[in-house]
């Protein structure tokens, strides 16, 4: 699921004052050569913080972005489909684990980074704050809301700190079967009886406005931070990622003959980027400060899981008990 | 083969396929609730793995002039179902699901091992290879029943009380089929009751090295009726939810 770097506010840079003038030159200049950042490495305190959020975001967004899914494994009609969405799922808990731990490099523990989830002091993927009602919406989070996070993780993947791409390499990897997956389960619906076409219509309707918010807000209304370019924390524009996704999949929804909720949609074919309706950004920011239809539900699955197996994560810290092999 | 042979095979493959497919399906509800990211992922590991054999096994019932695997699985109702009521329980708390998962696979590695003995061919190759993925399972079990039975004073205490109420449930597993003796005079199978008594000792050998006590076994009352289709309420319910899209319309290509 889900990629970095859409969830940025303002961030204060004064602490850039007080860092050492070589050392920062230094780091500036490595990263512009295109090296990447190692954990034992100098880098600036705002670095560390800005990677910190990002990543943990990210992770956050992989766990929670299992639950709507999650939910339709139970239901996926059929061995094939049952077994592949099991699968699929499991990648995305995969991906969580594998982020957890590229952000543990820049100091953060993950038993912190996933109390600041469940007591909603970190942000995750706007998307998954709205409902999955039916397996049509299943089968749009696997193809759609996958194909915008790997529009957002390739450009991520070429950002300047080493842990977290190569952590990336590997997700981008397993995100292009999630891909295969959610289309192929969208073909059989498109291609499939009226009723079958009727759910994914619908799953298109109600999904379009978060997977448009997904990329983040407008870049004429976001807060344009240079330095994070520069660090190649931030990798694209929020607009520039979107446009590369209407790109990609619009034709494909088209071609399947499903219509998009937006009479704006349209490629422009003198500035070759898309026209579309200005989605409604108050909609956005009412939903990431807690205002969405399941963020609660969400967060409260989240904070459950964790109260009942604290037993269990007790037991394994007690002297008595070694490590346990995890089974992957 | 006879005709009652055959019907027999079928009876001793619906019943292992079923169980394979009802626990899968309760491991696959672990998927965001466990206790730690590597449960989750090792649960729905377990849980691909015993679909996968439930699905091989179904195919292999196609064969023998039963309706596809995606009918037999989604379409049954819960009295047509073979599985052991234990596999049928709601995961309840992790120790629950931990001491069913160990019970239960200590069961079945033994039970799959039998089996590439089976005079039934397609049975015995399919067995090897299910063999190599639940030693797994047993693994990832025994491991953590080693674990938390001797970790703390809750972790043992948890764990003492799933496994005193799971074990009259456990013992349904090895309830002898209707036409139990035909199957081990075929060589199909070896039969429940021997099974059962090298469950018993694994089980043993296992506990023995954590901080939990077995009662007498013969306390113990199994839990039986699954093997004949009657089951506890649990069932119809996971059931529904299961065939929820495929109802729809059984006709389509999903
Ligand atoms: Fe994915
Ligand atoms: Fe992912
Ligand atoms: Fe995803």
């Amino acid at each position: 699921m889900y990629g970095g770097g859409n969830t940025f506010e303002g961030i204060k840079t004064d602490s850039l004052a007080q860092e050492d003038p070589i050392k920062l030159a230094e780091f500036e200049a490595r990263i512009a050569r295109g090296e990447k950042i190692e954990p034992a490495d100098w880098m600036p305190a705002l670095y560390r913080k800005q990677l910190i959020r990002m990543i943990e975001q990210h992770a956050h967004s992989e766990i929670i972005g299992a639950l709507p899914e999650g939910t339709w494994i139970t239901r996926a009609p059929g061995f094939k489909r049952k077994l592949a969405l099991m699968a699929k799922v499991q990648d995305e808990v995969g991906h969580a684990q594998l982020l957890y731990s590229a952000a543990e490099t820049l100091g953060k523990t993950r038993e912190e980074m996933i109390h600041d989830l469940i007591t909603g002091k970190s942000k995750y993927s706007n998307i998954f704050n709205y409902p999955a009602f039916t397996w049509a919406d299943a089968c749009f989070i696997s193809w759609l809301v996958d194909a915008g996070a790997i529009v957002n993780q390739l450009a991520n993947a070429k950002g300047s700190y080493g842990p977290y791409c190569r952590a990336l390499d590997r997700i981008c990897a397993e995100e292009s079967f999630h891909l295969k997956y959610g289309h192929h389960c969208v073909i059989f619906l498109a291609t499939g009886t009226q009723k079958q076409r009727d759910m994914f219509q619908e799953a298109i309707n109600r999904w379009w406005a978060p997977m448009m918010h997904f990329f983040g807000p407008a870049d004429k209304i976001s807060a344009h931070t240079q330095v994070l370019m520069n660090w190649k924390v931030k990798m694209a524009t929020n607009d520039d990622t979107r446009n590369q996704f209407l790109d990609m999949y619009v034709p494909k929804i088209w071609e399947l003959g499903f219509t998009i909720p937006d009479p704006a949609l349209k490629k422009n074919t003198d500035t070759g980027r898309w026209d579309y309706t200005e989605p409604d950004w108050e909609e956005f920011k009412r939903v990431i400060n807690g205002g969405g239809p399941c963020n609660e539900e969400r967060l409260a699955v989240r904070r459950i899981a964790e109260e009942r197996g604290k037993w269990v994560r007790e037991a394994l810290r007690s002297p008595k008990a070694s490590y346990v092999m995890p089974l992957a | 083969m006879s005709e009652e042979q055959a019907i027999a095979l079928k009876e001793l493959l619906y019943k292992i396929a079923d169980d394979q497919l009802i626990l899968g399906h309760r491991n696959s509800e672990w998927t965001g609730f466990g206790p730690l990211l590597e449960e989750d992922i090792a649960f729905s590991s377990m849980a691909q793995d015993k679909i996968g054999q439930s699905y091989a096994l179904y195919q292999m019932l196609h064969h023998a002039g039963e309706q596809a695997p995606d009918t037999v699985a989604f379409m049954r109702h819960a009295d047509q179902f073979h599985n052991c009521v234990l596999v049928e329980l709601p995961n309840g708390e992790y120790d629950f699901s931990l001491i069913r998962h160990f019970l239960f696979d200590t069961a079945e590695a033994l039970r799959f091992d039998m089996l590439t003995r089976s005079s039934f061919e397609p049975l015995a190759d399919l067995a090897k290879k299910i063999k190599g993925e639940l030693r797994y399972h047993t693994l990832h079990a025994n491991t953590w029943i080693k674990q938390l039975g001797n970790a703390t004073p809750e972790s043992i205490a948890r764990l003492q009380t799933s496994l005193n109420y799971a074990l009259p449930y456990a013992l349904g597993i090895f309830e002898p089929s209707p036409n139990e003796n035909i199957i081990m005079d075929a060589g199909f199978f070896q039969g429940e009751a021997s099974l059962q008594a090298e469950w018993q000792s694994r089980v043993i050998s296992i506990l023995e090295q954590t901080q939990l006590n077995l009662p007498d076994w013969k306390t113990v009352t199994p839990i039986l009726g699954g093997r004949i289709g009657k089951h506890s309420q649990h069932l119809q319910p996971l059931l529904d939810e299961m065939s929820e899209v495929f109802k729809i319309d059984p006709t389509a290509e999903w």
